[in-house]
């Protein structure tokens, strides 16, 4: 087993953590008297999460010249897509119970739902095509498909910020990380010297 | 005018504390209230027969006794049950004192009971100033004093569309304002709650949209309504530091933002109020706030509240009801005004 192989054994559990620790205080009643909010609101920030992580590779190998990074991005973007999967099933079956008219009615009035609809339907729409085959069949259409992922990333910290009602904080921290990631990205930072390796 | 049971079908009892089991443990926190003052050597009252004969499994599932200003907990133990009460099921004391939306202590439902031990409730003081004959600073004790309490249970309707019901203990707003005597002038009520950064770490917060202190307001007719109530006491115990201690209002037919808590002034004004919530995003609140299922918040329905608590399985998904459920008490104070637009 190689090096990259034998680390991804230990991320792909890692990546399981949060899962468990909420699903184990769902069943030990631990979320709160209102855990449908909890479990929700828990899985949207773990997507979350997980996106910054994915979009942290490129600029990670750059600074630290270690090009075998790669290799994890794929998996850390599936998991965002996992973790936004599990949030929308939450909000469906916990917080709405399954009234789709509510959901009809949601999509149509309130912008924030809108917003991480797109957002979703951008990361399903890439994990579709991560795998090597698709890779190959849409050549170098993948890697401008694949920029959606910062379109995704600015809507996920846009929906967050739309439904808190006071308290910007959360929100902003992420907002400020993506902000950098993006940042790190532009051609003329990307020269820096002190950044590449 | 008992107010009716609305929707007993929709709530799963198996999840909630039943009621003969909170009358059991009111009895309970009475007589063990009444042992830490004799204890306190406040009141005589040796019975302790009636001690032995509470039962065992209630004492384990009993209410932790709130710490507190003894003369406080004497005066709200004296209250007695009144007719503003409800058949549904009491929302559990652990749910009541452990999720609550108190800015002043973390925007976070957990951080209040977490942060609120920094709150100093005794002496407590009370500013009365405006449209009255007896303005002046009062000690709490002193407002207290002439009025006896009432136990009410109320539902309570947060504006993020969850709810619980709650067993109040308090005096009508009515009351209190008629002992400093308001001017004609008198239209409207204003809340303030105490600003100290330093007993309140909330306000220290720097991303919030919220400006301290926090203000709310009432029209006249809604403030001597008698529903509106001033509370003291939650439980059959005074009112612990996260649910507001030591002097809250509950407004039942309104949102759970303008129950204002830990009051330190109320002014009686001519001018409508700059209340908070409103100044901060007047789309989305309003100086009214009165609970309505067809005036939805601009993010989110108001036509469905979650009654807590719910649990994953059973969401307790209940329709929300036109004033709360209080619409025969309080709708004649709105007759002709248009209420998508006073929302």
């Amino acid at each position: 087993m190689g090096f990259v192989a034998r680390i991804k054994w230990v991320v792909f559990p890692l990546s399981l953590l949060p899962l468990a620790n909420l699903v184990s205080k769902a069943v030990n009643n631990n979320l709160g008297p209102d855990p449908a909010n909890a479990l929700t609101h828990g899985l949207g920030e773990w997507a979350l999460i997980f996106l910054l992580l994915s979009l942290s590779i490129s600029p990670a190998r750059r600074i630290t010249g270690i090009g075998r990074l790669i290799r994890f991005r794929r998996m850390l973007g599936l998991f965002s897509l996992f973790y936004a999967i599990l949030h929308l099933m939450a909000y469906l079956a916990f917080m709405l119970a399954w009234q789709w008219q509510t959901l009809l009615e949601d999509l149509y009035k309130r912008s924030y739902i809108v917003v991480g609809a797109f957002a979703l339907s951008i990361l399903i729409a890439l994990g579709v095509t991560s795998t090597k085959k698709m890779m190959r069949r849409l050549g170098k259409q993948w890697s401008q498909l694949h920029r959606l992922v910062y379109v995704a990333a600015i809507l996920a910290v846009v929906h967050f910020l739309w439904l808190v009602k006071s308290d910007y904080t959360e929100p902003l921290i992420y907002g400020s990380i993506l902000m950098l990631l993006l940042t790190l990205r532009l051609h003329k930072v990307k020269r820096l010297p002190f950044l590449n390796r | 005018m008992l107010l009716k049971i609305k929707k007993r079908s929709d709530i799963s009892s198996s999840e909630i504390t039943p009621e003969h089991i909170y009358h059991d443990r009111r009895r309970f926190m009475q007589q063990s209230g009444r042992f830490a003052l004799a204890g306190l050597g406040l009141v005589l009252a040796g019975c302790s027969q009636e001690g032995e004969a509470i039962d065992k499994k209630l004492q384990a599932d009993a209410i932790p006794s709130q710490p507190g200003p003894a003369w406080l907990k004497k005066k709200v133990l004296e209250f007695k049950p009144n007719v503003y009460t409800t058949t549904e099921a009491l929302t559990p004391h652990k749910d009541v004192t452990t999720y609550n939306n108190f800015y002043e202590f973390g925007t976070g439902k957990g951080d209040p009971v977490r942060n609120a031990h920094t709150l100093k409730t005794d002496p407590w003081s009370v500013v009365i100033e405006g449209e009255v004959a007896k303005p002046g600073r009062y000690h709490l004790e002193d407002i207290l004093k002439p009025h006896s309490m009432e136990e009410r249970i109320y539902r309570l309707r947060c504006v993020e569309a969850w709810s619980m019901v709650i067993p109040w203990i308090g005096i009508p707003l009515a009351n209190i304002l008629k002992q400093f005597e308001p001017t004609s002038k008198a239209r409207f009520v204003e809340f303030t709650t105490l600003h100290d950064p330093e007993q309140m770490p909330g306000q220290q917060a720097s991303f919030g949209s919220l400006d301290w202190p926090y203000v709310e307001g009432l029209r006249i007719d809604e403030a001597m309504n008698p529903l509106t109530l001033m509370a003291t006491g939650l439980y059959g115990d005074i009112l612990p530091n996260q649910n507001g201690a030591p002097f809250r209002l509950v407004v039942p037919w309104k949102y759970g933002f303008k129950s204002i808590k830990s009051i330190v002034k109320i002014r009686l004004t001519e001018q409508q109020p700059k209340t908070t919530w409103e100044t901060s995003a007047p789309k989305e609140y309003g100086f009214y706030a009165n609970v309505n299922p067809e005036v939805d918040h601009p993010r989110w329905s108001q036509k469905n509240e979650r009654r807590l608590p719910s649990t994953l399985l059973s969401p307790n998904r209940i329709e929300t009801h036109r004033f709360n459920g209080y619409e025969e008490e309080v709708a004649d104070l709105y007759k002709g005004m248009d209420l998508s637009r006073f929302y």
